[in-house]
């Protein structure tokens, strides 16, 4: 269904191509958002606009600003650049605005797969999907004798391998750091174990099972092949550490691989002409990938005039409008949503993420606790100090503190 | 001075301290046993890229609304966020008392609990670095003060860049330096006989580069302070002491500490108050999964993708409450002084 919506934006796009539309609006737009390079293009293109001020604020820090930012009346920022996770906390505290009445006047040009709706209610249009999936490098595993692993477990005897025959000492990278990543990287392995987060229709967790037990054993064997540092490494560590030719396997954002062949942004060459990607791994014999889908999208705020949600509509559809393909570099950044769009290769991994069963993040309002709580309580037991069991219980103990607080349970 | 006159002359600043020290304090409480409303939950049809539609939970916005409305401040908790888990863990600390055999055990249940956690490093960071930071400072401060004059200059200037340098940014080089590929790290690896080892897998090796951090941040200030209290050592005491045959030890022992006591107690004051609210190396170090502070726990509760006001608010008045504890004993020996005097 993606591949296919996909294919029918790109037809529809040839027929309207070469409309280049001059951008003007009418009242000030500011934009808040995460900073990679697809959401640096998409940021700079809106800044195109004439007519009134455009501003732009892209940091990592984006989600501890943009809550702040528009609860003002006047909101401080009249747009939030999210992904499936970060948009439940503005849906949660009220912050964004409904877009129907915006997109049947000014959405001519959006297709209709880009729009996120909540309750019937458009609250977001996407520009890029994304996801973790396998990358690796050629020339090693060759070197190995070993084939391109499709499941953890070959992963793991490929790792081994690599290391029995000395080429590396720790083979494997992944986004392990403490906090945010490492509990992204159980959220991931605990899908593919066919693990639920929350037990059906309520804010009660069940990570505390069987799938959980399994899915920090997992972590653990992994993490046995990872560079001693790994509980301190980001995706931006990961990344670097892959570029320095230290890491032969690792499950990685697609939004990233591009930077790992970029000789220009510290790749080595044997590394940049070996790496290669393919799609996300499954895990303990099942058929759904240890990963997660994710979209990145733009939103409205609420405490602001019509005029300047008018403006900010304007100017954020022209940021994501199929104009910007026309870049050379731009098409490479992301999978991305826009009429017009050819997949790279690129976005292979993203694609195999989609069409091989890969569940979305889950939009819940009360993920982002149980997330934090992950975050905080999985460290120990990924250093030894205590069993997976324990763990899982102090998760749900953290969480259930938390969620009391919130007034989810 | 008369009542009348002080209380004019007091006002500006009493107003002021009312306005930016009191009230946010206040505030803080408010906000720390209010806590958000029950949400309202309710089913949806939600449609996405990727997945196509499907049925999710979200919250009522209309509902909500009413009942923000009706109660701004949110449902009225008393002391339940301070007793959760997060905070003081009150029943968790009484099942670890009752179930644990002997006194490890204890201390291991205690240390799952976040705010024992990092009470445990917190402490431990206050009492190794204000000590530490006060001796290395005074040691700089008689060495630079037996150098030539036109050599103090440059080294003063030399000895304050570690404050002068922001805490993150003086965190952050130094965690790249002892990175296992980093030049500390393979230096130690080197001394050690083993390529395995690495300062940022070990929590006790952690612990020690945090330590010798906030060791090197804070030595200038106790520096500059002593510093200036050895300009105001009185020559004749010293130069009675040498006669005496007082050698350069006892000179420091018993004449120049007793002098710098008042400044002493001043450094071990605000470090105290300092240390206690430890929060850059942590971050800088990306050292949450070693040691976690009071301050750490407030940021994270603050830059979750769910924020969690109460949740930080609590900590933050725990956190207040642990400073006037620690310096009660420094402010009652004040007290006494100022009582003496008069």
């Amino acid at each position: 269904m993606f591949l296919r919506s996909l294919a029918t934006a790109s037809s529809l796009a040839i027929l309207s191509a070469g409309a280049i539309q001059a951008c003007e609006i009418g009242a000030r737009v500011s934009i808040v958002g995460n900073e990679f390079p697809a959401i640096q293009t998409v940021g700079a293109v809106a800044q195109e606009c004439t007519g009134a001020e455009v501003k732009s604020n892209l940091t990592a820090d984006h989600q501890k600003i943009n809550l702040a930012g528009m609860q003002g009346n006047p909101a401080e920022y009249t747009t939030a650049i999210v992904a499936n996770s970060s948009i439940v906390a503005l849906i949660n505290e009220d912050v964004i605005r409904p877009l129907d009445d915006l997109v049947a006047k000014h959405g001519d040009g959006l297709a209709k797969n880009q729009l996120i709706t909540v309750n019937g209610k458009v609250m977001a249009v996407a520009f890029m999907a994304n996801a973790q999936h396998l990358t690796y490098r050629q020339d090693l595993l060759e070197e190995a004798g070993v084939a391109v692993p499709t499941t953890y477990e070959e992963m793991l005897e490929a790792a081994k391998t690599i290391r029995e025959k000395g080429i590396l000492e720790n083979p494997v990278g992944g986004p392990y750091a403490a906090g945010w990543n490492l509990a992204q990287e159980f959220n991931n392995m605990f899908l593919g174990y066919g693990g639920e987060h929350f037990k059906p229709g309520t804010a009660e967790p069940s990570v505390n099972s069987e799938a959980g037990v399994k899915t920090l054993e997992m972590m653990k064997a992994l993490s046995e092949y990872m560079n001693p540092d790994y509980l301190t490494h980001d995706s931006n560590a990961t990344s670097a550490e892959w570029k320095a030719g230290n890491v032969a396997l690792m499950h990685m954002w697609g939004s990233r691989v591009g930077r790992l062949k970029d000789t220009g942004d510290g790749a080595l060459e044997v590394v940049a002409n070996n790496t290669a990607i393919a799609g996300p791994l499954t895990v303990g014999g099942g058929d759904i990938p240890a990963s997660t889908l994710w979209w990145d999208g733009w939103t409205v705020a609420k405490n602001i005039s019509d005029a300047e949600a008018e403006a900010t509509f304007i100017a954020m559809k022209n940021g994501v409008s199929p104009e910007i393909l026309g870049k050379p570099e731009v098409p490479e950044q992301a999978v991305w949503l826009i009429e017009g769009y050819q997949p790279t290769e690129a976005a292979t991994g993203v694609f195999a993420a989609a069409n091989s069963g890969t569940k979305p993040y889950p939009m819940l309002p009360y993920m982002g606790l149980l997330h934090t709580a992950l975050g905080n309580e999985l460290a120990d037991f990924m250093q030894g100090k205590e069993s997976a069991e324990q763990a899982l219980k102090d998760v749900e103990a953290a969480y259930i503190a938390a969620a009391k607080e919130k007034g989810f349970l | 001075m008369k009542h009348r006159t002080f209380f004019w002359f007091f006002l500006p600043t009493g107003l002021a301290m009312l306005l930016f020290i009191a009230a946010p304090i206040v505030s803080v409480v408010m906000q720390s046993v209010f806590a958000p409303h029950e949400a309202v939950l309710i089913e949806v049809e939600n449609c996405t890229p990727l997945s196509g539609c499907t049925t999710e939970t979200t919250i009522d916005q209309d509902a909500t609304r009413d009942l923000r409305e009706s109660a701004p401040l949110g449902r009225f908790v008393g002391l339940d966020v301070y007793l959760d888990r997060g905070h003081l863990a009150v029943s968790e600390f009484k099942e670890a008392w009752a179930t644990a055999e002997n006194w490890g055990q204890f201390f291991d249940s205690l240390g799952n609990l976040p705010f024992y956690r990092a009470m445990a490093f917190t402490l431990t960071f206050t009492f190794t670095v204000t000590p530490l930071l006060i001796a290395l400072g005074l040691t700089i401060a008689l060495a630079v003060n037996t150098l030539h004059r036109h050599l103090k200059g440059p080294l003063i200037f030399f000895s304050l860049l570690p404050m002068i340098v922001n805490p993150l940014l003086g965190s952050l080089i130094l965690f790249w330096m002892i990175d296992s590929r980093g030049v500390l790290g393979s230096l130690i690896q080197y001394l050690a006989n083993d390529p395995g080892l690495s300062l940022k897998a070990s929590t006790p090796l952690m612990w020690i580069s945090l330590i010798v951090y906030g060791v090197w941040h804070s030595a200038p200030f106790a520096f500059v302070v002593f510093y200036a209290g050895l300009q105001t050592l009185p020559q004749d005491q010293l130069e009675a002491a040498q006669i005496d045959g007082a050698t350069r030890w006892q000179q420091v022992r018993f004449v120049i500490i007793p002098h710098l006591m008042p400044l002493m107690t001043f450094v071990a004051l605000i470090q105290l108050m300092d240390n206690f609210r430890v929060l850059e190396p942590i971050v800088g170090f990306n050292a949450s999964a070693h040691a976690q502070s009071l301050s750490w726990i407030i940021l994270n509760d603050l830059s979750g993708e769910t924020q969690q006001l109460s949740a930080a608010s609590a900590t933050s008045v725990l956190t207040i409450i642990g400073v006037a504890i620690l310096l009660s004993p420094v402010l009652v020996r004040t007290w006494r002084d100022f009582k003496g005097k008069t």
